[in-house]
């Protein structure tokens, strides 16, 4: 019961936190429609390839684009509290179906990137806190530093060198096998077989930085007087690790993995595009080549709320875990 | 070595005094011998000079690539698609177009590491002068600048530099300006946590009682004792702004008339199955750039901040 409290007060704190950064994020980004080259006006006489000085005039107006800047914003603001982030000239689609039907394709790359650099740095920094300055800890640190510079879509490349073109094990193109048509069982191998490749190479750079980090947070609590109660207690060596040093070594890697929660979203713009996945990172590229800003602007609001909420979750797995977060 | 001996010789000679232990537990007298310390600190550690070697390699090829290889690298200068090892006058093998690889390469230095001086340089700036009035004033202003910080870290740092970059045509100056528009939060919230430990630290309160303005103390007084975390953030955003360019050439976001490693890696796509050592060499050469600057970066922080080595 006391548990449910604390963290329904840390989302109404929270929540309250974020509204105004909500409201920040929509005038960046407002602003930054208004310093794009032309107007959708521009772009739709493009298209047609006909236009007339009443016509453009005509179609500024009915797009609200003849009013001031402050008015703009104002619809703007408007619109968006009905779910509405504009109009695609080019696509001709309301720009949230659009983002709509690429948002599922970018979540569960995300989402599985994300839980593997998550598993695998935090498996790769207990390993390497658990032997520190002893001969794991070196090679691991190293192979790490590697992975954390390389280029991820690099990193992507070569993987489908070796295993799309050399050995054969794994398709490097789209999100499923166009065509096949598989139901069932085979239809979720075939999509987890397409998975493997982006994701990974999405996650190289950040199960860097998570091993990294766990390395230097499970280093960090062993100093702690609780881990010599724990010891003192007479708990076994591997529980003391896993309850109580992995526990706490966990606040810092979540509250960073929620920072680079952006960063990860970002880069999915270059592995979606390398891979052919149908995701938003994709949408905000083809948004860019065919100048379709309201596009790229939607992408880029929706990205940053997905940042906000995520990040809400985790505070909320944060007074979870610490359970002196949101007591007072 | 004779060399070697005769060199450390010489320095234990010149600071005779700094190996004994001095009474005086004063500030200034202290620092001295510290300096020394990490001079030599710096030099044992293997990672941080390998990490120097690597970068300084790649310095001198930016600095002499117009010297190495005086013609145009976009220039056909051979027969397409030759291996490395092919023929002895393209060492590292040619492209699609009959490039010479290496040359591409070499001239790529300079794009890469301009780029990511730049960006960094612009970011730094920007970091530092929000943060330091952030963490100086405090109160209302540092409310509304650590709001701003949290908006700009929010927001997909690559996205951001995609609709800037998307906003201006993208040359060089408009991706280093992009990505360090993007990049300076991090800057920001380190420095200003350094100048609210420091603000209300002894020396700042004398300054204070001295009567010296605010920027003074700002710009004289905090800001050098805040430097040590942002040398050691430099190297890392200078490493990430290399990535961020390299992942936005690889989109063809670029200047046409400009080499670089993303762009190599781009143009090689297409090339991916038959001649993947296309793809393999830039991206070998941003990776080395960068693991450069990483352990540079490691380096520094153990040396500066010997308390965060475990």
């Amino acid at each position: 019961m006391r548990m449910g409290r604390r963290i329904a007060a840390t989302f109404k704190r929270t929540a309250i936190h974020a509204a105004p950064t909500v409201l920040g994020i929509i005038i960046l980004d407002f602003l930054l429609l208004q310093l794009m080259p032309g107007d959708a006006a521009d772009v739709i006489a493009a298209e047609s390839g006909t236009a007339t000085a009443e016509t453009m005039a005509a179609l500024r107006e009915r797009f609200g684009l003849d009013k001031s800047v402050f008015t703009q914003l104002v619809n703007f603001l408007g619109h968006l509290a009905t779910f509405d982030l504009g109009f695609s000239p080019r696509y001709n689609m309301p720009v949230l179906d659009m983002i709509m039907t690429r948002l599922p394709s970018t979540l569960l790359l995300m989402v599985t990137a994300l839980s593997l650099a998550l598993l695998i740095g935090i498996v790769l920094g207990s390993v390497m806190a658990a032997w520190a300055g002893r001969w794991p800890d070196r090679v691991l640190s190293v192979v790490v530093l590697l992975f954390y510079s390389m280029p991820g879509f690099w990193v992507g490349l070569m993987a489908v060198v070796l295993f799309s073109v050399k050995l054969g094990w794994l398709p490097s193109d789209s999100s499923m096998t166009i065509g096949a048509n598989y139901t069932g069982w085979a239809m979720i191998v075939d999509r987890a077989a397409h998975l493997v490749l982006p994701a990974l190479a999405l996650a190289s750079f950040f199960v860097a930085v998570y091993a990294r980090l766990t390395r230097a947070s499970m280093l960090e609590v062993q100093r702690q007087d609780f881990m010599r109660t724990a010891e003192a207690k007479g708990l076994h060596r591997f529980v003391i690790q896993l309850r109580h040093a992995l526990r706490n070594a966990l606040i810092p890697v979540t509250t960073v993995a929620g920072m680079h929660l952006g960063n990860l979203l970002g880069g999915a713009v270059v592995i979606e595009t390398l891979f052919g996945w149908p995701g938003m990172g994709r949408l905000a590229l083809e948004a860019v080549l065919a100048r379709d800003f309201s596009v790229l602007l939607g992408v880029l609001l929706l990205s940053s709320f997905l940042v906000i909420l995520a990040n809400m979750v985790i505070d909320l797995l944060h007074a979870w875990l610490d359970p002196r977060i949101g007591t007072t | 070595m004779p060399g070697s001996t005769r060199a450390s010789g010489r320095l234990d000679v010149s600071t005779p005094d700094l190996t004994t232990p001095l009474p005086v537990t004063d500030l200034g007298n202290r620092a001295a011998p510290r300096k020394g310390r990490r001079l030599r600190a710096f030099v044992r550690n293997p990672t941080f000079v390998g990490g120097v070697i690597i970068l300084g390699f790649v310095v001198m090829l930016a600095l002499f690539a117009g010297w190495l290889f005086p013609s145009d690298p976009q220039d056909m200068v051979g027969p397409p698609l030759l291996w490395p090892g092919d023929d002895a006058e393209f060492p590292l093998g040619t492209d699609s177009l009959g490039r010479n690889v290496l040359a591409l390469l070499v001239h790529g230095a300079r794009a890469s590491l301009l780029v990511g001086i730049s960006a960094a340089a612009i970011g730094l700036a920007i970091g530092m002068v929000v943060g330091s009035v952030a963490g100086f004033f405090g109160g209302w202003v540092d409310i509304l600048l650590t709001r701003l910080i949290e908006l700009f870290q929010t927001t997909p740092t690559f996205l951001l530099v995609v609709v800037i970059v998307a906003i201006r045509e993208p040359s060089l100056q408009t991706i280093a300006l992009a990505i360090g528009l993007a990049s300076w939060p991090t800057v920001a919230r380190l420095v200003r946590a350094q100048f609210r430990s420091l603000r209300e630290s002894d020396f700042v309160v004398a300054a204070r009682s001295l009567g010296y303005s605010r920027t003074r103390i700002i710009v004289q007084e905090i800001l050098p004792n805040a430097l040590p975390p942002v040398i050691v953030a430099a190297s890392v955003m200078i490493a990430n702004a290399i990535l961020t360019e390299a992942g936005l050439s690889f989109l063809n976001m670029r200047d046409p008339n400009v080499v670089s490693w993303g762009g190599m890696i781009g143009d090689s796509r297409d090339q991916l199955r038959n001649a993947w050592f296309l793809t393999a060499l830039p991206g070998a050469a941003i990776a080395a750039t960068v693991l450069s600057l990483n352990l540079v970066g490691d380096g520094l922080n153990e040396i500066l901040n010997p308390r965060s080595d475990p």
